[in-house]
């Protein structure tokens, strides 16, 4: 294998790696509040097909990034009602959200545009183009939200008051903070994020949108996110890690490797999930979820 | 505000899933209006489609079969505090365990065959949801995301052995070869033209009926068992269970394993029944629906047969739906799925709080 194949690969992986970082960045947020979110997959389609759409109504494709990004944390607010005010399931909640997403932009595409529930093609600024080594702006947006993601979340009084609330959301109570209004903050930081991975999907990566095509990535980046232990910088491995082994089955396909021979390229695809099975039945290391995930805070009274 | 709320019980089993049902349906009639289409001959046709003719009744049956199935065994799962959102996972394996049986004992005659058959399904679907059972008992890896990773890992192997060893060398599709035919399980139309009654022609079978029979097992097995007991009380309060001598893993594992092996009900429905053949998707996104169909029904077999008759209906209509009005697609279908699964199972406690206001404002007025 030469170098220029490797350059192919590590380029590509970054690419596929991007929507995996924003939404896996996303249900970090999310989670560290104690807020589970099944809903990643939903949020990325909802805006993935908002994003298109506004991208084509206004020509521009920063337009289509921020309708993507209302949209999902639209959708978004509707997973943090059900989860925080009405102390709902937020398992329940996020099936129904990815299944409310999946119909809903299949049905509203179709209605719109009558082209089997694809936007129109994108075109010129409709689509985010390059602006350094070949990659759009929202790549390098999405890089930086890693950063910020460890230093606030590390280093910020917000930032330690919100994963308190997901260890222990009594104790924070107790010291007069809003267990509610940290929480609501989250679940919105993360529709944000899960707009920029859904508009990247359809205007940055493809010209288009088209029915279902975050195809499990939002399932993928949850993964990712067990896979990093709710941490910021092991999410950006993770999910390098998931866009390389991506990238390298579309380069390996077919391929005959000594001693083991042909790697079927579902056997590639098939390495995120394995892993994190493996990762959570805790054979190599242990993956602990923040203590209070899950778990709707009751006010004692 | 965190006080028990006091319902009749005909209110908790009835009135509230209805209420939600038809806030869900509420809504969905505004998402119909929202893509400038009306409603009310949308819902028209709907009930035409799916109850007006012998055809659509007998297609709406068999939906309903499939339902039944995915929705008992995330019921199953309920019961015993677990979330199986694996259905469709259990449901391909169990597809697979079918081709396995099918193909390689087509020597066999059909009185054996067609129950080995089923038993690879379950055995199969039982499987594939007994690891993360397993898991969740004796590793605590939690069962949500193992069976979300195992409808991903079920759906990459299936579209390997399909299109890499079992898919036929001259056949460009990815499925088996069909099944040898006394594996058939028997239409509807069949039985009844066999005793010389006429019923239109469906895709609806026998295996309606070994649906309604497995409901009444979960019935039994539930509500007048001690191992329904053992997974009832593992379910409300697994800390009680070690104290009244239960072994929570063991119960998870068991009640992993009917569920998974009820999911299986699905292919055999769909394989057995209809397409008699292995196929990719063939579970079509059904063993989500069996979520819905469980959250409506209140876990309770009789309420999960209610459920499936309604998504039976909701799925044959919606595909007359689209014919007659191209610009709602059978998406509707899954867009009022989620919307029941979003009001009757996350936002049970908005409706349960409503009603029990409702009754607390009747009783001062008696007073």
């Amino acid at each position: 294998m030469d170098l220029g194949i490797l350059v192919t690969i590590f380029d590509s992986a970054l690419r596929l790696s991007i929507p995996l970082l924003a939404a896996c960045l996303a249900g970090l947020w999310s989670e560290r509040s104690g807020v589970v979110d099944i809903g990643l997959e939903g949020k990325m389609l909802v805006a993935a097909f908002a994003g298109a759409a506004g991208a084509y109504a206004f020509g521009s494709a920063w337009a289509g990034l921020l309708l993507g990004i209302i949209a999902s944390v639209a959708i978004g607010l509707v997973h943090g009602f059900a989860s925080i005010s009405q102390r709902g399931n937020q398992i329940v909640s996020g099936v129904a959200i990815n299944m409310l997403a999946a119909g809903l932009t299949a049905i509203v595409g179709n209605a719109w545009y009558a082209q089997g529930g694809r936007t129109p093609p994108l075109e010129g600024d409709q689509r985010f183009g390059s602006v350094l080594f070949g990659h759009s702006a929202l790549v390098y947006i999405v890089l930086l939200a890693v950063p910020v993601t460890w230093f606030v979340l590390g280093r910020t009084r917000f930032g330690l008051r919100l994963r308190a609330v997901g260890e222990n959301p009594a104790a924070v109570d107790t010291a007069g903070i809003s267990v509610t209004g940290l929480r609501y903050t989250a679940v919105i930081i993360a529709g944000i994020l899960c707009g920029f991975a859904g508009a990247y999907l359809s205007v940055g990566q493809a010209a288009g949108f088209l029915p279902n095509m975050t195809a499990g990535r939002g399932f993928i980046a949850l993964a990712a996110l067990i896979f990093a232990k709710w941490r910021a910088w092991p999410a950006l491995g993770a999910c390098f890690l998931f866009g390389l082994l991506d990238a390298s089955a579309n380069q390996l396909q077919g391929l005959s490797l000594p001693g083991i021979g042909e790697v079927p390229v579902q056997a590639i695809q098939a390495m995120p999930y394995l892993m994190t099975v493996i990762l959570l039945a805790g054979v190599i290391g242990k993956a602990i979820p923040p203590r209070a995930s899950g778990m709707p805070y009751v006010k004692e009274r | 505000m965190s006080a028990p709320l006091d319902l009749p019980r005909w209110a908790d089993t009835v009135l509230v899933p209805a209420i939600s049902v038809v806030a869900a349906f509420l809504v969905a009639g505004l998402v119909v209006l929202a893509i400038g289409e009306n409603p009310l001959t949308a819902t028209r046709w709907l009930l035409q489609g799916s109850l007006g003719t012998g055809e659509g009744l007998g297609f709406t049956l068999f939906y309903m079969t499939d339902f039944i199935f995915v929705g008992l065994a995330v019921a199953v799962a309920y019961h015993a505090g677990l979330f199986n959102i694996g259905g469709e996972g259990q449901a391909t394996l169990a597809g697979l365990g079918i081709a396995l049986v099918l193909n390689n004992l087509t020597f066999l005659p059909g009185f054996l065959l067609i129950p080995l058959g089923i038993l690879g399904a379950a055995a199969f679907g039982a499987l594939w949801a007994a690891i993360p059972g397993y898991l969740q008992a004796k590793r605590g890896s939690h069962i949500v995301i193992t069976t979300i990773m195992f409808n991903w890992l079920a759906s990459v192997l299936i579209v390997y052995l399909l299109v890499n060893v079992l898919r036929e060398p001259q056949s460009m599709n990815p499925e088996t070869r069909a099944f040898p035919e006394q594996s058939y399980i028997p239409f509807m139309h069949d039985v009844f033209g066999a005793f010389g009654i006429e019923i239109p022609n469906s895709q609806l079978n026998l295996t309606l009926v070994l649906a309604l029979a497995a409901a009444y097992f979960v019935w039994l097995l539930i509500y007048r068992s001690r191992l329904g007991y053992a997974i009832r009380v593992v379910g409300s309060n697994p800390s009680a269970a070690v104290y009244a001598g239960i072994s929570p893993a063991r119960i998870i594992i068991i009640a992993m394993v009917i569920s998974g092996a009820l999911a299986g009900g699905l292919a055999v429905n769909e394989l057995m029944g209809y397409q008699h053949r292995l196929l990719l998707e063939f579970t079509s996104g059904y063993g989500f629906v069996g979520i819905a169909v469980a959250l409506m029904g209140r876990a309770h077999p009789a309420g999960i047969i209610l459920a499936s008759l309604l998504f039976g209906i909701l799925y044959q209509g919606g595909a007359e739906l689209a014919f007659e009005q191209p610009a709602i697609t059978r998406d509707m279908v899954v867009v009022i799925g989620g919307i029941i699964i979003l009001f009757a199972g996350a936002l049970d406690g908005l409706f349960r709080r409503l009603v029990a206001h409702l009754f607390a404002r009747q009783k001062l007025a008696r007073v």
